[in-house]
């Protein structure tokens, strides 16, 4: 007897097939991620404000997304970090998101594959952020500066900031970092190293006035940010 | 001293960052290639087992966010979030966005003449189990036309953004389906190269679909995983 109610269709090739089995290829973020990614609070990793949302773009009862809520004041300098994105022709890209992923004030990250037992948690700071830029193509976190990590035999990194950038017309995310002027470890960082002299300034953050760095993400023409390839 | 077990870079399904016929990415690919660096700390970690305090608890069923019922077929999405070796990736967050039936989304730029759904508003978030399993409850999404080029529709598609174990593999992808005619022409699913463009497509289940209430869709989502050692590489035989 056919079992009438397990019969199903031959299915296409998909990535269940063994034969094509592999990576999920990227797609772009879109336009419209507004009411689905950035929630409240996703900029600010050191207070409870709603940096990083953006309630303009979408009716008040369609805000499902979480109030994030630290859990008390982690240790460090609190900064902030923020810049324009920018395309090919110097025109703000409105519609992109930033995340950000660093270590706390000691140099560790919040994570389960950062095992070294010398380095204490901050219990009080995650180090994830993520912000949708403003109408002027602008975003802007609230973190700690971060401390100084290991990279790879017996160096140290200078402070930096991983960052990722989506975008209506970004098909792959772009991961990028930023790195503070002036800071201790610039001159010989190993990832910094990587990259020739005369495009390390587009990874370098500058001070502007107290608490604030901006680094501009241009993501192609003149003065194009340096993106890594993961 | 820190050993770092790198991940793997794009495989061969890879899309370019530039890709004409999709416009918006000829002002916004990068022009000079990717520079490759060493991977650290920093790249293999990423903030796993604290998505509740970032984002709040799980939102699996979105036809249940108003106070009734969203129009258009209901469907369940399940899968399994796996590695490149086929291991399953657990407690590693999978978020949704998605237009409604009609192929509205409740964004205030899109402007398009389809009717918004007061029950329906199309986001979701759910962790996934010790297996890596993932599901939500929804319903299907319309196609809705872009301004790409004339007469352009985008295939019906869920966004879907997951973080998985570390920085290096950071996804955000498009989840099609496979009855739909307007993939093999949509410039963004073109980016990806066949056959892997296959690998955005879900699978109509039975055994997903449950009687008298939902039809079920299987999708699989692979991240990257550990890159083989050297010597594993070097290995010839
Ligand atoms: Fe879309």
């Amino acid at each position: 007897m056919t079992d009438l109610e397990t019969r199903e269709p031959a299915p296409r090739q998909d990535n269940r097939d063994p034969a094509l089995f592999g990576q999920t290829p990227s797609q772009t973020v879109g336009p419209f991620f507004h009411y689905g990614l950035p929630w409240k609070g996703g900029a600010d990793l050191v207070g409870q404000s709603e940096m990083g949302a953006r309630p303009d773009l979408f009716a008040e009862e369609h805000w499902l997304l979480n109030l994030s809520a630290p859990t008390g004041t982690p240790q460090g300098a609190v900064i902030e970090i923020a810049g324009r994105v920018l395309d090919a022709e110097g025109a703000p890209v409105v519609d992109a998101m930033i995340e950000i992923w660093q270590a706390n004030a000691a140099g560790r990250y919040h994570a389960l594959d950062d095992d070294r037992d010398d380095v204490p948690i901050d219990p009080h700071f995650i180090g994830f952020g993520r912000a949708a830029v403003d109408a002027e193509g602008v975003y802007r976190f609230r973190t700690i500066l971060p401390g100084r990590v290991p990279g790879p035999g017996n160096s140290l990194q200078a402070p930096h900031v991983a960052v990722s950038v989506f975008g209506r017309g970004l098909i792959k995310r772009l991961a990028t970092r930023l790195y503070f002027e002036g800071a201790a470890g610039n001159d010989e960082d190993p990832v910094l190293a990587c990259v020739p002299v005369e495009r390390r300034g587009t990874l370098i953050a500058q001070p502007r006035g107290e608490g604030l760095w901006w680094l501009d993400l241009r993501l192609a023409g003149a003065d194009e940010t340096v993106f890594f390839d993961l | 001293m820190i050993e770092v077990r790198p991940y793997a870079r794009d495989d061969a399904g890879a899309p370019p960052s530039l890709f004409p016929d999709y416009r918006s990415t000829v002002l916004r690919a990068p022009a000079q290639p990717p520079v490759r660096a060493p991977q650290t700390l920093t790249e293999t970690t990423g903030p796993g087992g604290s998505w509740e305090r970032l984002m709040g608890p799980a939102l699996a069923d979105l036809t249940s966010q108003h106070s009734g019922t969203p129009i258009g077929q209901r469907i369940v999405v399940s899968g399994r979030v796996l590695d490149e070796a086929g291991r399953p990736v657990p407690d590693t967050v999978v978020e949704i966005w998605q237009a409604n039936a009609a192929g509205r989304y409740v964004h205030v730029r899109d402007q398009w003449d389809a009717p918004l759904d007061p029950n329906f508003t199309g986001a979701g978030r759910v962790v996934t189990d010790a297996e890596g399993r993932y599901r939500f409850v929804t319903v299907r999404p319309g196609a809705y036309p872009w301004g790409n080029h004339n007469n352009a529709w985008r295939p019906a598609h869920i966004h879907l953004s997951l973080l998985g174990p570390a920085f290096a593999t950071r996804l955000v992808t498009q989840l099609y389906f496979p009855d739909d005619p307007l993939i093999e022409i949509d410039p963004i699913a073109n980016a990806v190269p066949m056959p892997y463009r296959q690998r955005l497509v879900s699978r109509f289940d039975i055994a997903t679909t449950m009687p008298n209430w939902a039809l079920g869709y299987l999708f699989d989502i692979v991240l990257k995983g550990r890159a083989q050692t050297p010597f594993e590489e070097d290995h010839h035989d």
